[in-house]
């Protein structure tokens, strides 16, 4: 069934858009991320313009990540003074993504930044998250590990600008949590993502986070910033379509229910090391694309 | 009334003209199309617009159809350090947005080049400038792919589509919009030619506008940016936390 989605300019098969909608929630449910990450390029694949895929796909993110916040917040998960922190900057992160943007567009250069920073982003991270689950596989064969330190004093402890972040347990600079936050915000402007695959590893080893704040901490971030984004393209890009966010939020919020049922059969660090695997695959798969030769040197876009 | 049964009553009733009007020598090529708003609803997956008109005389029929203009920058990628990278590019103002032709015949064999040229009759002919002062080859070269491009996305018809002729004096056609047609204001050329030349020609206005939720959906969108996104958010946030609720009562 072809729907004309209004804002994309383009007609899509709803069924396509509601069953990638659907898979997407899947693997997201499954391994407990916001699938941003496989959702704006696929859109990119289908014909969506990328505008119109970042910015409907920012409005997605808030109905995928929305009800895991609420009950992270019921469970008192949530660091507020350090989600705040995060958000402020978030924000401003977000205002200054969407303007590199269209700066970015208009030289042309856009869907070569997004895939640079997909490639490096990607690999980066499911090869440390591969390295962890490998690890901790390990880990459990030999049996557990006397515990530790709450967590180990460096650099972010000496920052000036320090501040008592309560609920953690961690009295750090304000300095490096408004830095992922605004580089989140970025990231979320450009690339359409929540960002919580480099908040959650930022918050773990940069700030010494328990682990216990950082899912409910980054869950209540990504809620507000991809809201926050949502509202500011729409408001300046007009990118935001509606029918194309609604087909994938509703196929979204069912695949969801699924894959996290799903992941509570299966292992933890299976689980991440899986996901690292599908990572690393879309890492690897961007990069080949960069490097071979296109099938068409030229490209076209069609100004208003 | 189908469409297409009023188009055909419309088409005896043009013909009856024809026959009844023979004074009319002036106006050589009549035609008119089955609608002239092209609708673009929720299900919009294309459309087509049957054409029809009547010749006075023999000759041979074309008909151009042209959409709104715009700007198009044609990229070209280049390697560097291995990566294949947007490095050239050439702006190329009025391009139509989208752009058909149909004849009777194959369009070399009916009119001269000059002709064709000049009337911008299929295209590989139309006049398409770069903003910008750029070597002569250059500017062939970004043009080709400009047209390629553009034929890929099915909004350019390099061929001609055919034109039939029922019985001496009607003749129909069907053009063709793809889903991805841009909106604006059309122009129907139909041509009527001679021997090689141009001898009467008519055109007819065609309109591609959003109707209905999509054009609602899209005016609010550009309109009232901030509510739309308040609206968006707003829904998002509640579908996922009433499904959230509803699965965990299930």
């Amino acid at each position: 069934m072809q729907v004309y989605l209004p804002i994309a300019e383009v007609s899509v098969d709803a069924f396509l858009l509601l069953g990638l909608g659907g898979l997407v929630g899947f693997l997201g449910g499954l391994f407990g991320v916001g699938g941003g990450f496989l959702m704006t390029p696929a859109l990119i694949v289908i014909g969506i313009p990328p505008a119109v895929a970042v910015a409907s796909g920012a409005n997605q993110i808030v109905a995928s990540s929305i009800s895991g916040a609420v009950s992270q917040w019921r469970k008192g998960n949530v660091d507020v003074t350090m989600g705040i922190v995060l958000l402020a900057a978030g924000i401003l992160g977000t205002g200054a993504g969407v303007a590199l943007f269209r700066l970015l567009q208009r030289a042309g250069q856009i869907d070569l930044v997004v895939q640079l920073s997909y490639v490096v982003l990607l690999g980066i991270v499911g090869t440390m998250m591969g390295i962890e689950s490998g690890r901790a596989v390990l880990r459990r064969r030999r049996g557990p590990r006397p515990p530790g330190r709450l967590h180990q004093h460096f650099w972010v402890h000496r920052w000036p600008l320090r501040m008592r972040f309560r609920r953690s347990k961690l009295y750090i600079s304000a300095i490096p949590p408004a830095a992922i936050g605004f580089l989140v915000g970025v990231l979320t402007a450009i690339m359409g993502i929540g960002g919580g695959f480099i908040m959650v590893p930022a918050m773990i080893y940069l700030f010494g986070m328990p682990t216990l704040t950082v899912v409910g901490t980054s869950q209540f971030q990504i809620v507000f910033v991809t809201a926050a984004t949502t509202l500011l393209l729409a408001a300046t890009t007009h990118t935001v379509d509606v029918v194309l966010a609604i087909l994938l939020i509703v196929g979204g919020v069912i695949g969801t229910q699924i894959g996290t049922r799903m992941g509570q059969l299966l292992r933890g660090e299976y689980l991440r090391g899986l996901l690292a695997a599908m990572v690393l695959a879309m890492a690897i798969k961007l990069a080949w694309d960069l490097v071979a030769a296109p099938l068409d040197l030229f490209s076209i876009a069609v100004g208003k | 009334m189908t469409p297409r049964r009023r188009a055909l009553a419309a088409l005896a009733l043009l013909a009856a003209a024809a026959v009844l009007a023979p004074g009319a020598r002036a106006q050589q090529v009549i035609a008119d199309l089955s609608r002239h708003l092209v609708a673009i609803t929720t299900g919009f997956a294309g459309a087509e617009v049957l054409l029809f008109g009547a010749v006075d005389g023999e000759g041979d029929v074309i008909v151009t159809v042209r959409g709104p203009e715009g700007d198009v920058v044609v990229r070209r990628k280049s390697q560097v350090n291995g990566m294949w990278i947007n490095t050239q590019s050439v702006t190329f103002g009025a391009v139509p947005g989208y752009y058909a032709v149909a004849s009777t015949k194959p369009i070399e064999e009916i009119v001269t080049p000059p002709v064709a040229e000049r009337e911008q009759i299929g295209a590989g002919r139309l006049r398409l400038e770069p903003e910008r002062n750029i070597p002569p080859e250059t500017v062939a070269q970004f043009r080709l792919a400009l047209l390629r491009n553009m034929e890929r996305n099915g909004l350019f018809q390099a061929r001609a589509a055919p034109i039939r002729f029922l019985g001496q004096r009607l003749f129909r056609a069907d053009i063709v919009f793809p889903a991805n047609v841009p909106t604006g204001l059309y122009t129907v050329n139909v041509y009527l030619v001679k021997g090689g030349q141009v001898v009467s020609a008519a055109t007819t206005p065609l309109s591609v506008s959003k109707i209905g939720l999509s054009a609602e959906i899209f005016d609010f969108a550009q309109n009232r940016g901030f509510s739309y996104g308040v609206i968006a958010v707003a829904f998002a946030g509640f579908a996922g936390w009433a499904a959230s609720r509803l699965f965990q009562r299930g």
